[in-house]
């Protein structure tokens, strides 16, 4: 007989299978390496899949809001209501409230004789102002009036010129109106508190600095963008740049970073201390950029172009991120990001708002708890295998109309041959006697205090 | 007023530390340095990871103390070799569902048995020479099918479930449904003696007679690769778990590894002054253990490809097969022996050891069971052997008690994450690490693809002009021009190299004499 020290495996079948079919099934779990192998492509083959995965899903177009007779101008966002927004458009005058949810018009009210050129939603949520090719700047009641009542304005407003732009300080109840010059209006007053001008004959856009509420910036026709400070009696500086700036945007999350769309096809993103050279130069748009907005987080920007795209960049990159087009859509004005980072509108010259997702492949609604997990586990893959080539090719690949990739391709042939002869004239010239000026520096003629 | 009661200070504060053996199981690759200060972004996302990679690390070991099952053991009195215990013996000692696990089917009949567990360990296929082809359920001994396919079978193997086998048969591969319908006949596979399975790239590698390797996508259903191997007949055949390399032994006592992607072998290594008679590699892909006609047990650091211990067996193993925990059993005639640690301390005799009925087959331990398989020419013994199986499995992997729903979830889930025969290789690593291969061997390689050097410089045609400007004479002083651009552009070239050499070199010179430090009266002199 031997007396020994024996013990066999032998598990025990009811640790390890489930007690009623009612239950959820057991899973136990060894996390030791050797029982795991090849961890890296599998994670690779799995990357490989979610990119794969997420240009199969990616149908970012919702829907078309059609009502306006004539080419939509501007639109506003309401600071309190996610699923409000309000869009004036061009002759017809009409300015339309639509409740985004059940994606039809609301109110319509014939704001102003010609153009609404810019409207803003007070910080309340219960006003709006808007500015026309009348000269006149008038308030309205967010709320549809009642049965039998007229649609009247709040408060109008009759100026000397043509006002272009309009927003609303974030606070008090101050107003910033440009045309002529920038004037700041106290909402008590019919004539302006303050007013900016620095030899220029117009101005195309105003904003306040949504963080550092006193601050804000315009974009002038003489290649510039103006910077004031509201408590200031005179303009603080000015960068004057190759082309025109036509609209800008200031970061919501960083106070001193703001984007401008320029006419020369380009976005530069500026940081407000240093003007001489623009923090970041966003080229991939094959037309002068129309109107550019900012996502409420702050990481990236949507810009809206004359030639028929929609771009998203993240806001330190030199490339887009993506590019939303359709066939029906033409020329877009005017373009906004939701408050609540998920939805694009654009606004475009054949009279219709588009909904767009701000995450193509993203899933609406509410997801489960384990979609959720596998969501973020595909986004993470995604970003670890991103340098990949074939992951990288994938995930890069967006159809663009014929027209856009050609324009594409010829811009890139320019540029390359722009390149080429600096390079021609630097060698063949005496050393030292052409600088180095690098691309960022090419964009700015100078900076004016 | 209440005076506050006096806290005591916890006396281990902070959580309990974690043993560093079980740190280091759990280690991934080691950590680089640091990118410089200067790029302060990449240095963040580096910092962040590393950070989460430990959390990661530090999480998984304080979790491996929380495992359910001990692994199993058997240990003698003082004066008492392990070996000498029968499987009676050890059968009394414990309970019976462990006994049970001790059993014999006598199926004399038809030839010796060759045997495959599926990766569950749940069942069990069995093949006789003569064509007996039955697969069970080993543990309810619950049979699934059992047929005779009329042919002589050379080798049978589960593929990824216990729903389809495929057993190569006298002249063609056949695949069969676990209730022994056939649903393949691939005649491309012909001659095939021995197969393997490599379960992450659904890949089904056969050797044939007749030289060749060649690889199935069981998923798809399509010949991977065929590949000549011009080393004869092919019987000897293991597959590495790690990293899925096959490993084929010769009777010029060679063992070859292959890839898919590959036609020649990426290593050869002479192992036995004989044929070799029977190959096994751990599933962590660090040891291989061969046979050979010299009556040799050789075990190499296949990392390193060192030889590490050499055992003189006096008759020899014929078949070789590793635990999960590293227990190796060697058969001979009749007599399996089991070892431990083969590759640590030199072993001077066996863990275990029996006697089966009939000369030995082939052998197969079970993977999450104490148990040894033993084919033989009186039919199959399954034996215990404490302390062989891996006690905790994951049941995302390879669950013995998954019910159909999750042997489905886990078969699409498996299925998603194929790897592409292209990622084999002997470090599957690879992928994650930074490609450091330098510009020239970048552009060497494009030259190759492309055929032609697309950096070289193109020869200068001068445009043809009108009106005369185009005679010979102005040609050729177009041309020289040009060539004397390139001439001057190479002369300067050189003119920098050579002065940023001899700087180098005086530098290096002062320096040195810096370094000496011989002062000399003359030294204020010296520019």
């Amino acid at each position: 007989i031997h007396a020994m020290k024996v013990k066999v495996l032998s598990r025990n079948p009811d640790d390890y299978v489930r007690e009623t079919k009612l239950d959820i099934q057991r899973v136990p779990r060894n996390y030791d390496p050797s029982l795991h192998p090849f961890e890296v492509p599998r994670e690779y083959t799995r990357a490989l899949n979610a990119t794969k995965l997420e240009r199969v899903f990616a149908k970012p177009f919702l829907a078309s809001l059609d009502g306006h007779r004539d080419g939509v101008n501007c639109m506003a966002k309401h600071p309190k209501s996610l699923s409000t927004m309000l869009s004036g458009s061009c002759d017809g005058e009409v300015l339309k409230v639509w409740n985004l949810t059940k994606r039809e018009c609301v109110r319509t009210l014939q704001a102003h004789e010609g153009f609404v050129r810019g409207m803003v939603v007070r910080f309340c949520g219960t006003s709006f102002f808007t500015v026309g090719d009348d000269k006149t700047i008038k308030q309205w009641k967010m709320e549809t009036p009642s049965y039998g009542e007229e649609e009247e304005p709040l408060n109008t407003i009759l100026g000397k010129s043509v006002f272009t732009s309009i927003d609303h300080h974030q606070k008090e109840g101050v107003f910033v109106t440009c045309g002529q010059q920038v004037d700041i209006w106290d909402e008590q007053r019919s004539s302006p508190i303050r007013s900016f001008s620095w030899g220029v004959d117009s101005f195309s856009c105003v904003r306040f600095n949504p963080v550092e509420t006193e601050l804000l910036a315009s974009c002038a026709s003489d290649r510039s963008i103006v910077l004031y400070d509201m408590r200031e009696a005179t303009p603080l500086k000015k960068v004057i740049m190759n082309m025109r700036s036509n609209t800008l945007c200031w970061n919501p999350m960083e106070a001193y970073n703001f984007t401008c769309s320029n006419e020369d096809y380009n976005l530069y993103t500026y940081d407000m201390r240093y003007l001489d050279k623009p923090f970041t130069v966003h080229m991939d748009h094959v037309s002068a950029v129309l109107d550019v907005d900012y996502s409420p987080t702050g990481k990236e920007f949507v810009s809206a172009s004359f030639d028929k795209t929609i771009r998203i960049f993240p806001k330190d990159s030199g490339h887009s991120r993506e590019v939303y087009h359709t066939k029906r859509m033409q020329h877009v004005i005017s373009i906004k990001w939701s408050s609540d980072n998920k939805y694009i509108l654009s606004a475009s010259d054949e009279m219709n708002i588009r909904l767009w997702k701000a995450n193509a492949a993203e899933k609406l609604g509410l997801l489960a708890p384990r979609e959720k997990a596998a969501v973020n586990y595909s986004q993470k893959l995604k970003e670890k295998f991103q340098h990949h080539p074939q992951i990288r090719r994938i995930s890069r690949h967006r159809h663009l109309p014929k027209s856009i990739y050609g324009q594409s391709k010829e811009l890139r042939v320019m540029k390359e041959a722009r390149r080429r002869k600096e390079r021609n004239v630097r060698k063949h010239s005496k050393p030292g006697s052409m600088p180095v000026v690098t691309e960022k520096e090419k964009h700015v003629v100078t900076v004016v205090n | 007023m209440f005076n506050s009661i006096p806290q005591k200070s916890d006396p281990f504060p902070g959580s309990a530390p974690v043993p560093e053996e079980k740190l280091n199981k759990f280690k991934r690759g080691v950590k680089g340095e640091l990118p410089p200060r200067p790029q302060y972004k990449l240095r963040d996302v580096v910092i962040r990871s590393e950070a989460a990679s430990d959390l990661a690390q530090k999480q998984n070991a304080r979790y491996d103390l929380m495992l359910p099952e001990d692994a199993g053991f058997l240990e003698g009195d003082e004066d008492e070799d392990t070996c000498t215990i029968s499987q009676d013996d050890i059968v009394d000692a414990v309970d019976i569902t462990a006994g049970a696990k001790y059993f014999s089917l006598t199926l004399s009949q038809f030839g010796p048995y060759r045997l495959d567990y599926s990766k569950t360990g749940r069942h069990l296929l069995l093949g006789g020479r003569r064509g007996h082809v039955t697969c069970l359920d080993w543990q309810s001994k619950q049979l699934m099918c059992e047929m005779n396919v009329m042919e002589t079978v050379n080798d049978v193997k589960w593929l990824h479930s216990e729903a389809l086998f495929a057993v190569a048969q006298k002249k063609w591969l056949y695949i069969y449904d676990n209730k022994g319908i056939e649903l393949h006949c691939i005649r491309k596979f012909n001659d095939v003696l021995r197969m393997q399975f490599l379960p992450y790239h659904f890949l089904l590698a056969t050797a044939s007679a007749t030289g060749f390797l060649q690889y199935l996508d069981v998923s798809v259903g399509k010949e991977v690769v065929a590949i000549c191997t011009k080393a004869g007949r092919l019987d000897v055949m293991a597959h590495n778990p790690h990293n899925a390399i096959i490993h084929l032994g010769h009777s010029n006592g060679t063992v070859t590894l292959w890839t898919p992607n590959q036609r020649e072998p990426l290593v050869k290594m002479l192992c036995h002054q004989g044929g070799v008679r029977s190959v096994a590699v751990d599933k962590t892909g660090t040891y291989m253990v061969t046979s050979g006609m010299d009556k040799k047990l050789k075990v190499y650091d296949i990392r390193a490809y060192r030889p590490l211990q050499s055992y003189f067996l006096p008759a020899g193993a014929s078949c070789l097969s590793l635990s999960q925990r590293g227990l190796l059993s060697a058969a001979t005639g009749d007599i399996v022996q089991v070892y431990r640690d083969v590759w640590g301390i030199p072993v001077t005799k066996p863990y275990m050891a029996h006697r089966a009925k009939g000369s030995v087959w082939g052998v197969h331990f079970c993977p999450f069971e104490d148990v040894l398989g033993v084919g033989h020419g009186e039919g199959f013994t399954s034996m215990v052997v404490p302390g062989a199986g891996e006690p905790n499995f994951d049941g995302l992997d390879a669950n013995p008690y998954r019910s159909a729903k999750q042997r489905q979830e886990w078969e699409v889930k498996a299925l998603l994450e194929k790897i592409q025969p292209e990622l084999i290789g002997l470090d599957p690593s690879q992928l994650s690490q930074v490609d450091h291969s330098t510009w020239e061997q970048r552009h060497v390689d494009r030259v190759q693809v492309l055929g032609f050097d697309p950096l070289a410089k193109e020869k200068f045609t001068p445009r043809l002009k009108t009106k005369g400007r185009s005679s010979s004479g102005k040609v050729e002083k177009r041309k020289k021009q040009v060539a004397h651009e390139d001439q001057r552009d190479v002369i300067r070239q050189t003119v920098e190299d050579r002065m940023k050499i001899d700087k180098e070199r005086k530098e290096k010179e002062k320096k040195k004499a810096a370094a000496a430090g011989q002062k000399s009266a003359l030294d204020r002199f010296r520019k």
